[in-house]
């Protein structure tokens, strides 16, 4: 009952053309909040098929990926799968082998960064994923976390400096001759530098 | 050849912050490495099916 327009077939084509290219994207935007993947599959399903469900109240022409994904971080929150997330991810970065990195400017392994996203608080984990893997503007990451857009501004920058910071921790915890103090010898350089002038 | 060369005190404090930027790029592009690898990855056909029996049911009703 009730008084939704309805859609054409024509219209529910379109509809689902555009929904399919989105999926892959779905997948990995869920991956990065439950961690585990079949969990994160179930997830961006439901995401998708409630996306469907109301298609009717998407305007065409307007960004349905923003939109299916405020869908699914809709029903992340609203499952609290959240409260799992922790141990799911735990297990998956120790069963995650070193990625081999031979490129000195890119020294971050992939499971350390997953590491360390999973220290991050939730909302700056979701805020620098958005922008900075996902391809979002902040005004569109905005609209997905349902926050004002200086929000997302200060948790992707507060995000980066305390990954930053957790990767180079890392590093130096493990063999105390990586990235983290080099960095901290280059810092001490400068100061020294700087106050001798 | 003497002129390209800056001179070493002068050089460091912009090499640190350098550094800092060659490390958030690095952290950059290895987000985005995480993120494409499973958009990259093959969708698995449960996704398609449950969209295909999804649109059926609609048309039955429709």
């Amino acid at each position: 009952m009730g008084v939704r327009p309805e859609t054409t077939p024509a219209q529910d084509e379109a509809f689902k053309r555009e929904l399919v290219q989105l999926i892959p994207h779905l997948r990995a935007f869920a991956r990065t909040l439950c961690g585990d993947p079949a969990a994160a599959d179930d997830l961006a399903q439901d995401a998708m098929m409630k996306a469907w469900d109301a298609r009717q109240s998407f305007q065409m022409g307007t960004n349905m990926k923003a939109w299916t994904f405020m869908i699914l971080r809709n029903q992340f929150y609203s499952e609290k799968r959240r409260s799992w997330r922790q141990s799911q991810l735990d297990q998956e970065a120790a069963e995650r082998t070193l990625v081999a990195v031979d490129d000195p400017e890119a020294p971050v392994a992939l499971d350390e960064l997953r590491q360390g996203l999973s220290m991050l608080p939730p909302e700056q984990r979701e805020a620098l994923i958005l922008v900075g893997a996902g391809g979002f503007a902040y005004e569109e990451a905005a609209e997905i976390c349902g926050c004002a857009v200086g929000t997302v501004k200060s948790r992707v920058s507060r995000a980066r400096r305390a990954l930053h910071a957790i990767l180079d921790e890392g590093a130096y915890d493990r063999d105390g001759a990586a990235a983290g103090d080099a960095m901290r010898s280059i810092l001490a350089d400068a100061e020294r530098l700087s106050t001798v002038r | 050849m003497i002129e390209q060369r800056p001179t070493p005190d002068r050089g460091r404090p912009s090499a640190a912050l350098d550094e800092a930027r060659l490390r958030q790029q690095a952290i950059g592009v290895r987000l985005r490495q995480m993120f494409d690898e499973v958009v990259n990855e093959k969708v698995p056909d449960e996704f398609l099916e449950i969209l295909r029996r999804a649109d059926e049911r609609n048309s039955e009703k429709g």
